[in-house]
């Protein structure tokens, strides 16, 4: 790792310290177990999204509609769980379902040449749209007898989810650094026409990277279905909002090329301790919007007088 | 060293590409031996860019044979060119600078050890593409997008090497360089040549041409025209076949007469450069403003026409005091622009010719801020037929003109606002050499205008235009600019030395 990049990850991280130190000397609790794993745990949700924006983001893309992605999936992994169907197969079908999505946005966009902005921004109505029509509106509560899901969210120690996030942060991490198709992702979000000219497969990287964003979406719907046991089609909303911030806020440059999937999860766990701090301290929640999107604006700047000195 | 094998290495025959309507290359043929440098020359349009992109697999012939060393060589897409031994250096440069040097160099080609890119490798192969350049600022770990421009250029060169290409496409390759770099440029082709590597070189610099290649084969419509040796054959020639007309003489003959004082400009110091710069302008007259990229030439203009602050100085314009100043009031007073930088300052890339043409002097052509827009199609037609800009008609978008028919078009501008005094700061630059030689006739009448004859600033870095087009020329130097000099009593050489600041010259 090269000196810049550790600084990349140096200002969110001491952020987050300082952030989570603050509230700790207002108000000892907050330094206790059960808070830190409340932390962690509501983190994974936006956390695991965040992993899929941040290969997207670096290879120049977008995806607005990571939010009704997950509401989608949900619904459709809670009516999977309805038939009775096997965890592990649900858990497959799930996946695969919302990998569809993510390569429908990486489809439309590199196949008829559209910005990505407008093709998710599109697919973010539809997905959501589909998942009301689909429900009528109403959610599909998980039925009572079956617990497999129950670990991964809740209950005592350290819930799966929590595992799942940070082994997928640290394999990410290392696909990006090490596999040939991390650093190609990197090579077309920061010179795409250069990417073209040394033979690279730039449709196939785009499309694979949003499949890979949608199937993050989908882990991530999964897990918000067993934090409430149920698969809502009114979930998520403005979700795709939080991703993305946790990204910059990562250190990631919306033109490509930079970002770090470490520096994202560091970017989520920002916002949730900010959140909980707050409801802790019982600050009025309207105050956490302004604190995060201050953070981000401050993130934002930081990013420029770091690109300038560069 | 280089020995002609019966074989050349490349060898082109009958190429022919066309799109749609437009027959772009009609039938050309091209040798190139190995160890040797093989200009291309040709106006813009004329094909180069068609030709090298068949060579480089971007596209495939309609018609026509290539080989390579001998055997069929029919590339697929740039990397199987790359693959096959011929590399593209790009007048754009295109490195990925978020990627290290290394990974630039391997990039598409990665060695790899299971999952992961074999590092090691990676980093032999780097070092050994590198060693060629001795330059201390490459690092294989160095991130790409912090090196000099020149360095950046390397490492592209370098991408072709590590591939262990035979033949290398160089396009335009110092058109943004800085001389010191263009002379280590020009060294490291000459090593590659010794070590037997086939070179095609672009330019439309007939000097490089000189210095660096042994033979040239000039473009024109799309065919090539002749392939002649360039130790025994004259620029005017060259010229000449790249027109396709006998041109005479490049630049315009002038009778002109220089008129009443129209500006003075006294200890103009801008905040860092220019720190000191006098001169007096007349109708009717070209001055030229000499000196390297950096010595505060632009900065000269742009403080003049108050585009930067002016720290200290003044400026009469007309008899008139016009010292502080903003662009708007400038043009006000009767002086006009034109910057260096075309597609980013200089025009509105995506509005249409006569938009553009008209842009500072819309309020003349409507009443009540209500702009007419047939009048404004009208006065921009006008400027069409004058300067004779290249194009479908006033509507047309003004990006998808050629450079020099742009720039044409930008200099209308000043001529529609009808400006007394014009600054312009690399008006040839990247335009071909016929349009050069229009602007340049377009420069001479418009000071040559027995009713109302304009004056002219003009910067360029290239010598021979200046003493081509100019009456008189000042050196800028280190911020500070000479007198103004007529150019019968100076010479090129008088002009760089006091440029580079290596002596004070009396006859400036």
């Amino acid at each position: 790792m090269n000196p810049r990049s550790v600084l990349t990850l140096l200002g969110p991280f001491l952020a987050l310290m300082i952030v989570y130190s603050i509230f700790g000397l207002l108000d000892a609790r907050f330094f206790s177990p059960v808070v830190t794993m409340n932390i962690l745990t509501q983190t994974v949700i936006v956390g695991t999204a965040a992993i899929g924006m941040t290969l997207i983001i670096i290879s120049g893309g977008i995806d607005l509609s990571v939010g009704s992605m997950v509401a989608l999936s949900g619904v459709f992994c809670a009516w999977l769980v309805r038939q009775g169907l096997d965890p592990l197969a649900v858990f497959a079908a799930t996946i695969a379902f919302s990998a569809l999505c993510g390569a429908c946005n990486g489809g439309l966009s590199v196949g008829l040449k559209l910005l990505p902005f407008i093709v998710t921004l599109g697919t973010m109505q539809m997905f959501r749209g589909l998942a009301k029509v689909t429900t009528q509106g109403t959610p599909i509560n998980l039925p009572p007898q079956i617990t497999a899901w129950k670990p991964w969210m809740q209950g005592a120690g350290v819930p799966h989810g929590v595992w799942l996030m940070l082994l997928l942060v640290v394999f990410f991490s290392w696909m990006l650094r090490y596999t040939r198709f991390g650093r190609h992702i990197v090579a077309v979000g920061s010179n795409e026409q250069t990417a073209i000219l040394c033979g690279l497969p730039v449709s196939r990287i785009k499309i694979l990277v949003y499949t890979i964003g949608g199937a993050m979406a989908g882990l991530s719907a999964m897990m918000n279905m067993a934090k409430s046991s149920q698969g809502d089609p009114t979930t998520a909303m403005g979700m795709e909002l939080d991703v993305i911030a946790a990204v910059v806020i990562g250190g990631a440059s919306l033109s490509g090329g930079v970002g770090s999937v470490l520096g994202a999860l560091v970017g989520a766990l920002l916002m949730t301790t900010i959140r909980s701090g707050c409801s802790m301290m019982q600050i009025p929640s309207a105050w956490t919007e302004v604190i995060t999107g201050a953070i981000i604006v401050v993130a934002v700047i930081i990013d420029r007088i770091r690109h300038k000195k560069a | 060293m280089p020995e002609k094998t019966p074989e050349p290495r490349l060898r082109m025959r009958g190429i022919r590409k066309v799109f749609g309507p437009t027959i772009a290359l009609g039938q050309v043929d091209l040798e190139v031996w190995p160890g040797e440098v093989h200009a291309l020359v040709g106006e813009n349009g004329a094909g180069k860019s068609t030709l090298m992109k068949v060579l480089s697999g971007a596209h495939s012939p309609d018609a026509g044979e290539m080989r390579l060393d001998g055997e069929i060589y029919r590339p697929r897409h740039p990397l199987d060119a790359r693959n096959k031994g011929v590399g593209m250096i790009y007048q754009e440069l295109s490195i990925v600078p978020h990627l290290t040097v290394e990974e630039n160099i391997v990039l598409g080609m990665e060695p790899m050890r299971g999952p992961m890119v074999d590092r090691k490798t990676m980093r032999a192969r780097a070092e050994e593409a590198l060693s060629h350049f001795h330059h201390p600022d490459l690092h294989p770990r160095a991130l790409a997008g912090t090196l000099s421009v020149s360095a950046q250029q390397l490492v592209e060169i370098g991408r072709s090497l590590a591939m262990g290409c035979r033949l290398l496409v160089f396009d335009e390759p110092t058109s943004s360089l800085a001389q010191k770099d263009i002379e280590q440029l020009f060294g490291l082709i000459d090593r590659l040549r010794e070590r037997g590597i086939s070179i095609i070189y672009i330019s439309h610099f007939l000097e490089e041409v000189k210095r660096l290649a042994t033979r040239l084969t000039i473009l024109r419509d799309g065919s090539a025209v002749a392939t002649r040796d360039v130790a025994t054959t004259e620029a005017n020639e060259i010229v000449s076949l790249m027109v396709g007309r006998s041109v005479e003489e490049l630049y315009p003959k002038r009778q002109r007469h220089s008129g009443e004082r129209i500006l003075t400009i006294q200890d103009l110091g801008g905040r860092h450069k220019p720190q000191q710069a006098s001169l007096e302008l007349h109708r009717g007259e070209v001055i030229g403003i000499a000196g390297l990229v950096g010595s505060g030439r632009s900065e000269f203009l742009r403080t003049l026409f108050g585009l930067d602050p002016m720290i200290s100085g003044t400026v009469t314009m007309n008899g008139r005091a016009a010292s502080q100043s903003s662009p708007a009031q400038r043009w006000q007073e009767g002086m006009g622009l034109l910057s260096e930088n075309r597609k980013e300052e200089g025009l509105a890339l995506n509005l249409t010719i006569a938009e553009n043409v008209t842009l500072s002097s819309l309020p003349r052509l409507g009443r009540a801020g209500v702009v007419s827009l047939k009048r404004m199609n009208e006065h921009a037609r006008r400027w069409i037929e004058t300067l004779g800009i290249k194009c479908q008609g006033p509507t047309q978008v003004i990006g998808a003109l050629s450079g020099g028919n742009q720039q044409k078009a930008a200099l209308a501008r000043l001529l529609e606002h009808d400006v007394d005094v014009l600054l312009l700061d690399e008006p040839t630059r990247g335009i071909d050499i016929a349009a050069k030689a229009r602007l340049y006739e377009a420069i001479n009448e418009i000071v040559s205008d027995a009713r109302r004859p304009r004056a002219v600033i003009v910067i360029s870095s290239y010598l021979p235009e200046l003493f081509g087009i100019c009456d008189r020329i000042a050196v800028m130097s280190r911020g500070c600019l000479t007198r103004a000099v007529p150019v019968a009593e100076i010479t090129p050489e008088d002009v760089m030395r006091v440029a580079t600041g290596k002596v004070e010259s009396s006859r400036f």
